[in-house]
């Protein structure tokens, strides 16, 4: 594996070692599309990392190309330290892929799915069916196992999904936007799963979305995209950070007086803009600087009316970045065609 | 290759699973992908049945229909002021038929070419189900394993042949029941029949799925098979012997694959002089399957993933 020798803003990930190292990987398709723009990353073992953006960003064919199904037009990036152009064959045996489609075959039952693709991975039967077993009964789905697929609901067929992306043991696991049109419910229990994989087992999960709170509340380090480039990435604490940290509402009784430059004095506030009758001060670490803030305004003898504390959201950053809240895009048709139908299935 | 545990398995750690065999040969896979086919066909009953009552029809309506053989011998025509002995004009019949089908007993010479029939419309739907795989992801989830590119498709071949002459033997029981001429059939005729069938399946089959190998959309799949397989059955001795048909027929007959496993049926089953020799026939039908298969391995690498 490589050492990551700088980590340029990435935290204490400098020890830390890369498991995907990405460099200027692009992908134009036929139609002259380009649906990924030069993207470089690293991916670090044992992380959760996202990429988070709307529909047609680019977020799946960057995984079908980190997976071998798409050949990229240009760029480099090794894999489990397998070349991605040079060993594409030793790629697919150290990753696994929970696609973004129910892709697993309905006239089959669960078990059979699980031990088909164990017997691609070339995983002999006697281990296979043991494997199956421990598989089934971390996604939950071990009494449905010799059940057709096609009797199964949305929340099962993604379980099964995960268990059948699961059966080589893969040191990475890429995760195509695993929640898509699910219930609470169940994006719940696959938030879980994700979590035991990473920290009972250690293993590196790479996930797509465009679900804010997923990003938010599963990952440690997340890549926005769109428009197929990169236009932030870092830790979610960096990333809220960057957009200048808490915001902090402060009403004064006095309000003929203004305070703009005597709150500026206070340490590690970055803003302060005065708006009607508060002030909206930004500071990295609100806990901190809001009581600082009212001993300053107390000891020099004004009166603090409210003050308010927010912590800023995904949301906030991916405004920032994108300069547009995270819609649904056009994708083509296909894609389209393809997310509705698994949408369409999930609810089934 | 023998791999152990730390460097295959990176993440779950499997108690008492020891070293791990990984089979990593060119043909793991292989068989479990053939068997995901079949398994959709003989575990659903009512396919099998639909997919041999076409032939059953064929052979029962048409065969039974066409009855060359009473053209002379049940009627009672004859040529005004030749009053001509009915057993001249029924021996003049059996030599008519002999020349014509190398038997007297039409039914029994479609019979043969309704075992190439059965493997060519088995064979032909073949290339549907990429064409499904493909719709549903499923194709990108095998192409994301490291299964051999080659033994996605092979898979599909030869569970395709497999069903396509399990068929071939229904349908062949089912002419003998309805009255096929069994006197020169033998286990080596059977055998070498068979293989005759088996080469054409894997030929077509393997054919079939090339042409299907980037298709995403089942209606120009349906339009290229409809294309293809009635030319195919018309234009070879399944039905009429080809040396009947008019020249540029005949040069089309002789390059069709499936005049050569009717022939080689033939030969072999109702003991007929053949339109080519048997040795050739088998020789023209290894090379068929041979080579499109060989093309559709390598397609598969060239063109499963973009």
């Amino acid at each position: 594996m490589l050492k990551m020798e700088e980590a340029a803003g990435n935290g204490n990930y400098e020890s830390r070692n890369v498991i995907i190292e990405v460099k200027g990987l692009t992908k134009i398709f036929e139609n002259k599309l380009k649906a990924v723009d030069s993207v470089t990353f690293s991916v670090y073992e044992g992380e959760i990392f996202s990429f988070l953006g709307p529909n047609g960003a680019g977020k799946s064919t960057t995984i079908k190309m980190l997976t071998t199904l798409l050949r990229p037009s240009e760029g480099d990036a090794v894999v489990c330290g397998f070349d991605l152009r040079k060993q594409p064959q030793e790629v697919r045996w150290s990753v696994g892929v929970v696609p973004q489609e129910y892709t697993a075959d309905e006239d089959m039952t669960g078990l059979e799915n699980i031990m088909l693709f164990a017997n691609l991975y070339g995983i002999p039967g006697d281990v296979a069916r043991k494997r199956a077993d421990e598989l089934l009964t971390l996604v939950e789905l071990n009494e449905a196992a010799g059940r057709k697929v096609s009797t199964y609901s949305g929340g099962m067929r993604r379980r099964l999904e995960l268990a059948c992306g699961l059966v080589n043991h893969p040191k990475v696991l890429f995760l195509d936007e695993p929640t898509l049109g699910l219930d609470v419910q169940t994006r719940t229990a696959v938030w879980r799963y994700i979590r035991i994989l990473k920290e009972q087992y250690g293993m590196t999960l790479f996930l797509t979305t465009h679900y804010l709170e997923e990003a938010d509340g599963l990952c440690e380090r997340v890549g926005i995209i769109d428009h197929g480039r990169i236009v932030r990435l870092g830790t979610t604490g960096e990333l809220k950070s960057s957009v200048g940290g808490d915001a902090i509402e402060l009403g004064i009784r006095e309000k003929d007086v203004d305070l703009t430059s005597f709150i500026m004095k206070v340490d590690s506030v970055t803003s302060v803009v005065r708006e009607n009758d508060h002030y909206r001060i930004k500071a990295p670490l609100g806990e901190e600087a809001a009581p600082a803030i009212m001993d300053a305004v107390r000891s020099a003898g004004y009166h603090v009316d409210r003050i308010s504390l927010t912590k800023p959201t995904l949301d906030e950053v991916y405004l920032e970045y994108t300069g547009h809240k995270l819609r649904d895009e056009e994708a083509n048709s296909q894609q389209v065609m393809a997310q509705q139908r698994t949408v369409r299935r999930a609810r089934a | 290759m023998a791999t152990t545990e730390a460097s295959v398995i990176g993440g779950l750690k499997v108690k008492d699973e020891g070293q791990v065999r990984i089979n990593k040969g060119m043909l793991h896979g292989l068989w479990a992908l053939t068997n995901r086919e079949l398994k959709k066909w003989y575990k659903v009953p009512v396919l099998l049945f639909l997919s041999i009552i076409q032939p059953v029809i064929w052979l029962g309506l048409f065969g039974k229909a066409m009855n060359f053989g009473a053209l002379f011998t049940s009627t009672s025509f004859n040529i005004p002021g030749l009053n001509i002995p009915k057993a001249t004009l029924d021996q003049l019949a059996t030599q008519a038929m002999l020349s014509t089908f190398g038997t007297t007993d039409y039914f029994s010479f479609l019979a043969v070419g309704m075992l190439s029939f059965i493997i060519l419309f088995t064979a032909m739907f073949s290339g549907m189900s990429i064409v499904w795989d493909r719709r549903f992801g499923f194709l990108d989830k095998l192409l994301s394993t490291p299964v051999a590119r080659g033994s996605i498709v092979m898979g599909k071949v030869f569970s395709s042949v497999i069903r396509s002459l399990a068929q071939a033997a229904i349908v062949l029981v089912v002419a003998v029941v309805l009255g096929m001429d069994t006197g020169k059939i033998t286990v080596v005729g059977l055998a070498g029949t068979f293989l005759a069938l088996f080469l054409m399946a894997m030929g077509l089959s393997a054919l079939f799925l090339m042409l299907a190998l980037r298709s995403t959309d089942w209606q120009s799949q349906m339009a290229i098979m409809n294309l293809l397989n009635l030319p195919l059955l018309f234009a070879s001795n399944a039905l009429f012997p080809s040396k009947l048909m008019p020249g540029w027929l005949q040069v089309v007959a002789k390059l069709n694959p499936v005049s050569y496993a009717t022939d080689a049926g033939r030969q072999l089953l109702l003991g007929v002089p053949g339109f080519a020799p048997l040795g050739f026939d088998f020789l023209y039908l290894t090379a068929f399957a041979v080579l499109f298969s060989g093309v559709g391995i390598f397609l598969s690498w060239r063109y499963l993933s973009r």
